[in-house]
């Protein structure tokens, strides 16, 4: 059941508030809202909440023969699952249009944008790679309807895409995958986590997700880690994903106000030096977990 | 902007044959690797002869289809999609209308031979689906919807062949062939594909390059010089990013000459049209009075 859409006054008091650099949550314009990481028992068993946010991101290896024109390649699978569990408005079973968007702007920011080094997961050509599963459950999106399609990328309850994207991020970080030997007549051994070590994935590099509302006005200004009425109520959003070192791995603007390119520069810069923030953040946290996990390498 | 054959025949056979053998485009899932193509060569020449900033050459047939209300028939470069306009007509789905403006509604459809590995892609085909979204989006702010409400305007896109910037392509066919249909808009909207190889910004994308080079769709609308769609999937550093977005800009007022030039010469045909029918109709008017 979809959410009725925002009431006039809810509307007029929202447009009215931002005249005065107000948000409804007492946040400043490009203030984002509190986050937190958690990890799981689990290597690779993340849940993460940016606000009311909460999404669970899992990632695991199983070991499969390759694709035939891409012998020396791993896979990487990404699923996406939004249940009623995250909002009233989501159905069971059918994949809803909020559901289909998040899966693939993660497989843009995770799969196409080479994140992942995929020959690194190769183990014996041609015969046995590693298939790496991203299962994302997204726990909380605080009711939202979007209409746009941007809008339901950006995430239903307010930074869904952000929330999805930085517990895949710690995921694949926290994951590390069995060793494994290969002997010279073909045989693979794989090794419990208690006998070696296991190791951690090849990353390239790590993108960060980040999304901006818009409004049109006189004064545009950008609403960093929009919420979910004012993800609701924008003319028109941005979703930017961008490593720390200044790279930009996806940007998603359709449609919507349309933007002077300043504008979108200006946004880009923002994003990039919050993605910096993000990035020490999610390193301490993982370093953090890791020391405490207390693993002993024999 | 020039046709490339004419540039170098020997470079352009040799990259027709390897475009062929590794057809790729944005709409195949994994890139191709090239193999000794160099994308651009110490002269500054690129795979097809063109240089860095050159576009491809862009024709626009600007009444292909007769009973669409509007349509339109781009060839860019070896790229060519036709679009058809209907509406704005009553609704079809009464569920669909909207109380206060039009509804946009978007097909896509890609002909498997577009391709070199005659690929069939159907309606549900995922990549086609986003094609059709990001078109919907791009034209649902610039469409004066609003004086429309509870019709829907359908737009049919066919793209008959792929070669790098089908997205582009589209976005450009769609505006004249909704200028076509009398479908009024708040500005023309441009679209064209830049790329960043070696430190060194690209425009207008084969589908060679565009397989292996970063690359960034941008549409803008050339009178406020604002951008409706911003694409990019593929990684590239922020002060690329900024030069890229400037140089589509520019890119984009060239296309809206071209364009503008396009909907003018129409426009005076069918004005021309009017005119001589109208002296035609001159003398059997003159002749009625008479009689009275």
């Amino acid at each position: 059941m979809r959410p009725p859409s925002p009431s006039i006054p809810e509307k007029d008091f929202f447009f009215a508030a931002l005249d005065q650099d107000v948000r409804l949550d007492g946040r400043g314009f490009l203030e984002p809202r509190s986050l937190d990481l958690s990890f799981g028992a689990e290597l690779g068993h993340v849940e993460c909440s940016l606000g009311k946010t909460r999404v669970l991101a899992h990632v695991d290896a199983k070991m499969v023969r390759p694709e035939p024109q891409r012998p020396f390649e791993g896979l990487i699978s990404i699923h996406c699952e939004l249940s009623p569990m995250a909002g009233a408005e989501y159905e069971p079973g059918r994949s809803s249009e909020e559901e289909t968007a998040l899966a693939r702007h993660l497989d843009k920011i995770f799969r196409r944008s080479d994140a992942i080094d995929r020959e690194a997961l190769c183990v014996l050509t041609g015969e046995r790679v590693w298939h790496l599963r991203l299962s994302v459950h997204v726990l909380s999106a605080a009711s939202s309807s979007s209409s746009s399609d941007a809008a339901a990328a950006a995430g239903g309850g307010g930074g869904l895409l952000d929330c999805a994207s930085l517990a895949c991020a710690a995921a694949l970080r926290h994951f590390r995958r069995p060793e494994v030997e290969v002997h010279g007549t073909g045989e693979v051994t794989v090794y419990a986590p208690e006998a070696r070590a296991p190791v951690p994935l090849a990353l390239h590099h790590t993108p960060f997700c980040v999304s901006f509302a818009g409004r049109s006005s006189l004064k545009v200004r950008m609403l960093l880690d929009p919420a979910g009425l004012e993800l609701r109520l924008a003319h028109g959003v941005l979703v930017l994903a961008l490593t720390a070192q200044r790279e930009l791995a996806v940007v998603h603007k359709a449609g919507g106000l349309p933007l002077a390119p300043e504008t979108l520069i200006g946004a880009v810069e923002i994003a990039a030096r919050r993605a910096r923030e993000l990035e020490t953040w999610l390193d301490v946290h993982v370093r953090d977990d890791w020391a405490r996990k207390n693993v002993e390498v024999r | 902007m020039r046709h490339t054959p004419s540039i170098c025949g020997f470079a352009f056979a040799e990259w027709l044959v390897i475009s062929l053998l590794y057809t790729d485009s944005v709409l195949t899932d994994e890139p191709a690797q090239s193999l000794r193509i160099e994308i651009l060569n110490e002269g500054g020449f690129r795979s097809d002869g063109r240089r860095q900033y050159e576009l491809r050459e862009i024709a626009f047939d600007s009444s292909p289809q007769a009973g669409a209300d509007g349509s339109a028939r781009i060839s860019h470069g070896l790229t060519e999609v036709l679009v058809s306009v209907f509406g704005p007509r009553e609704a079809r789905v009464r569920a669909q209308t909207l109380h206060d403006r039009a509804a946009i509604h978007v097909e896509v459809n890609i002909a498997p031979f577009s391709t070199g590995d005659r690929r069939r892609r159907g309606r549900g085909d995922k990549r086609v689906q986003e094609l059709a979204a990001m078109i919907k989006a791009t034209f649902e702010p610039v469409v004066q919807t609003g004086l429309y409400p509870r019709s829907q305007i359908d737009i049919f896109v066919h793209v008959l062949q792929q070669d790098g910037g089908v997205l582009p392509a589209a976005i450009n066919a769609t505006t004249v062939a909704l200028i076509n249909a009398g479908v009024p808009l708040a500005d023309y909207v441009c679209a064209i594909t830049g790329g960043v190889h070696a430190a060194a910004p690209m425009l207008d994308l084969t589908a060679l390059e565009e397989s292996d080079l970063p690359h960034v769709t941008v549409a803008s609308m050339p009178r406020s010089g604002r951008l409706t769609l911003v694409s990019m999937e593929t990684r590239l550093h922020v002060d690329r990013f900024e030069e890229i977005l400037r140089l589509a800009g520019e890119a984009g007022t060239v296309i809206h000459t071209e364009m503008h030039a396009v909907v003018r010469q129409r426009t005076k045909g069918l004005l021309d049209g009017i005119s001589t029918g109208l002296r035609a109709s001159k003398p059997a008017e003159d002749a009625m009075v008479e009689d009275e």
